[in-house]
């Protein structure tokens, strides 16, 4: 019971960390129509750039602040320079160019931190453990993430659904052409967006960096969890997202803790054991080819035009 | 007939000539660097070109398709960690799993379309990626040594690099001339048709999702002797084969030669490695010079090289 508990929080505290990582995504996807493999990378950056803020001002809270700032303005610059130019152009001329920037960013983090991975270690504060059933004690910072990421997806969907800003952004998902035509700076709106994700998916990468080793190509891995979500849920819908990130982040999470149990009661505990991993790798991956197969256009597919 | 046809057939004629003579180039200067970098990037090209089959003239965007190489390659190393050695078995096995792998996803993901088709089989690699690092038993996550070439009884002797590397080159011409036919045939303009206007070819009677499966297993099929073939070439087979950033790779190398253009592939593939295995020998960090370089092709260069010298000749 005290680990199923456990567990349960780990999935939904991994699965809330996707969701920030997807929702960028999504957004970048259903409103400017552009594939971003390099969203992996701001992931990357975001915890590098905690790492190294929080060693320099030698404040957890600082350091965070900055490293968003830095995401942000990452983002917004990439965005500019590059990827401004593509939208309107073929998805496979997005695949190619942000695989290009994937290349770019390894190299350059490789060129800047060297190619061992940092460590980021918790203030005191966030190291303790809580408690939060009678018996079940869970650690602060894992709290700490859960709450962080509930609010930012309250936040969002606040901005997305009752402001202006927000407006013109379902605006710009669902028709691009009419509101330039009404007058709306369709660039500044699109580089806001980008900005957006592109924190977002710092965001993601900072607050993963003291549970994981920050270091080259971590964000590969979660930026094909991240696009499995949002094909899940239906391009471009951040509910979608928050659905399908959920269940992603708790079937990977339930499926590797207690897959190998479950296996080691039907097959020989040989068989299990090499068995349960790989499966267990493979659960996310299968539950997105049963979905597609059922339901082609994801979930919750968002208004196409 | 204008130049810009010329221009291109120039460059596949003079791509052709060096690949045929490249041997004798290596052995009279003695470099036999040059003879085994060329060796992987004519397999690579050979999946390239596969790749293209689908991606360029039928408009089936697959981001898995490094699974092949793995496949065909764990064929090989499979068979041949369980002695046995000839070539006469392990290939055809190779050949008859990859099209079984792209039958069974292939039927599968073309339900889908567009974003969710490219994400579908990046689904499916992936799959084919832990299934191999979870397989203890030939080598998991670190990979399976092959330490027997394929045998063929005598007719050709995968161990000498001559012999091989026009085993390989073989291949990737076969490759090319299986693409040419397909293509300019009743079979090919069908799938082309399909990607131009689906709805007008099911109205005509075509049906869409079976003429594009055909081509879908034709295409892995391929892929498969390519990674038959690398496997040779390795000795050596592990799941980083299959990781979505090969398939990367291999689109990288089909929209950089120029898609939907017969040789594009093989200029692409040529190019890519090329460049990667001159930068890196410049710096450490290729990389950095690489991405922006990619970059900077989509941004100026639509159609990619061969896309480029069309333009480039018309003036």
């Amino acid at each position: 019971m005290l680990l199923v508990v456990e567990q349960f929080l780990n999935g939904l505290q991994f699965g809330l960390l996707l969701f920030l990582l997807a929702a960028g995504l999504t957004l970048v996807f259903g409103i400017m129509d552009l594939v971003n493999l390099a969203h992996g990378s701001l992931y990357m950056m975001g915890a590098y750039f905690v790492a190294t803020f929080v060693a320099w001002s030698g404040s957890f809270i600082l350091g965070i602040g900055l490293a968003l700032g830095a995401t942000l303005l990452l983002g917004i610059v990439l965005e500019v320079v590059a990827l401004r130019h593509l939208y309107g152009r073929d998805h496979l001329d997005h695949v190619l160019a942000t695989f290009g920037l994937i290349l770019f960013f390894n190299d350059m983090v490789r060129l800047v931190w060297g190619p061992a991975g940092l460590a980021l270690p918790l203030p005191s504060w966030l190291t303790v453990p809580v408690q939060i059933v009678p018996g079940v004690f869970y650690p602060a910072y894992r709290l700490a993430i859960i709450a962080v990421a509930l609010a930012v997806a309250l936040m969002l969907y606040v901005v997305v659904m009752r402001t202006r800003v927000g407006m013109l952004i379902r605006a710009g998902a669902s028709n691009r052409e009419m509101i330039g035509a009404l007058g709306i700076n369709i660039r500044l709106l699109y580089t806001l967006v980008f900005g957006l994700g592109a924190a977002l998916a710092g965001l993601a990468g900072l607050m993963q960096a003291p549970i994981l080793t920050v270091q080259i190509g971590m964000g590969e891995n979660i930026l094909i969890l991240a696009f499995v979500i949002i094909v899940i849920g239906g391009i471009g819908s951040i509910r979608g997202a928050f659905v399908a990130a959920i269940l992603v982040g708790m079937i990977d999470t339930l499926g590797r803790a207690f897959l190998p149990d479950l296996l080691r009661r039907i097959l020989s505990s040989a068989a299990a054991s090499t068995a349960a991993p790989a499966l267990s790798s493979m659960l996310i991956y299968l539950l997105m080819a049963v979905i597609l197969v059922a339901r082609p256009e994801g979930l919750f597919p968002a208004n196409r035009r | 007939m204008s130049r810009a046809l010329d221009l291109r057939i120039l460059v596949a004629v003079l791509t052709v000539a060096g690949l045929l003579v490249l041997p004798l180039f290596s052995h009279l200067t003695g470099n036999v660097f040059l003879l085994t970098l060329f060796t992987r990037i004519v397999i690579f090209a050979l999946a390239a070109v596969s790749l293209n089959l689908i991606m360029g003239y039928g408009g089936m965007v697959s981001f898995g398709h490094a699974a092949y190489l793995g496949i065909g390659g764990y064929a090989v190393g499979i068979l041949a960690a369980e002695d046995f050695g000839s070539g006469f078995v392990q290939w055809p096995v190779a050949l008859l799993v990859s099209a079984l792998f792209a039958l069974v996803i292939g039927a599968l993901s073309l339900r889908t379309r567009g974003v969710y088709f490219i994400m579908i089989t990046l689904a499916f690699a992936q799959m084919a990626y832990y299934v191999a690092s979870g397989m203890s038993r030939y080598g998991g996550d670190d990979g399976l040594t092959i330490y027997k070439r394929s045998t063929f009884d005598g007719l050709i002797n995968l161990s000498n690099r001559i012999q091989f590397y026009y085993l390989c080159l073989f291949c990737l011409l076969g490759g090319v001339v299986l693409v040419w036919r397909i293509v300019n045939s009743r079979f090919g303009l069908v799938v082309q048709g399909l990607r131009s206007n689906e709805q007008r070819m099911q109205a005509i009677g075509f049906p869409a999702t079976r003429y594009r499966l055909v081509c879908f297993v034709i295409a892995g099929t391929m892929c498969g002797l390519a990674g038959a073939l690398l496997a040779n070439n390795t000795d050596f087979i592990s799941p980083a084969v299959m990781y979505w950033t090969r398939s990367g790779d291999l689109m990288v190398m089909v929209i950089l030669g120029g898609m939907g253009s017969l040789f594009g592939p093989v200029v692409g593939a040529i190019v890519y490695l090329v460049l990667e295995e001159f930068l890196s020998q410049v710096t450490e960090y290729w990389a950095l010079i690489m991405g922006p370089l990619l970059l900077l092709i989509v941004l100026f260069g639509r159609g990619g090289i061969l896309g480029l010298l069309g333009r480039f000749s018309r003036g």
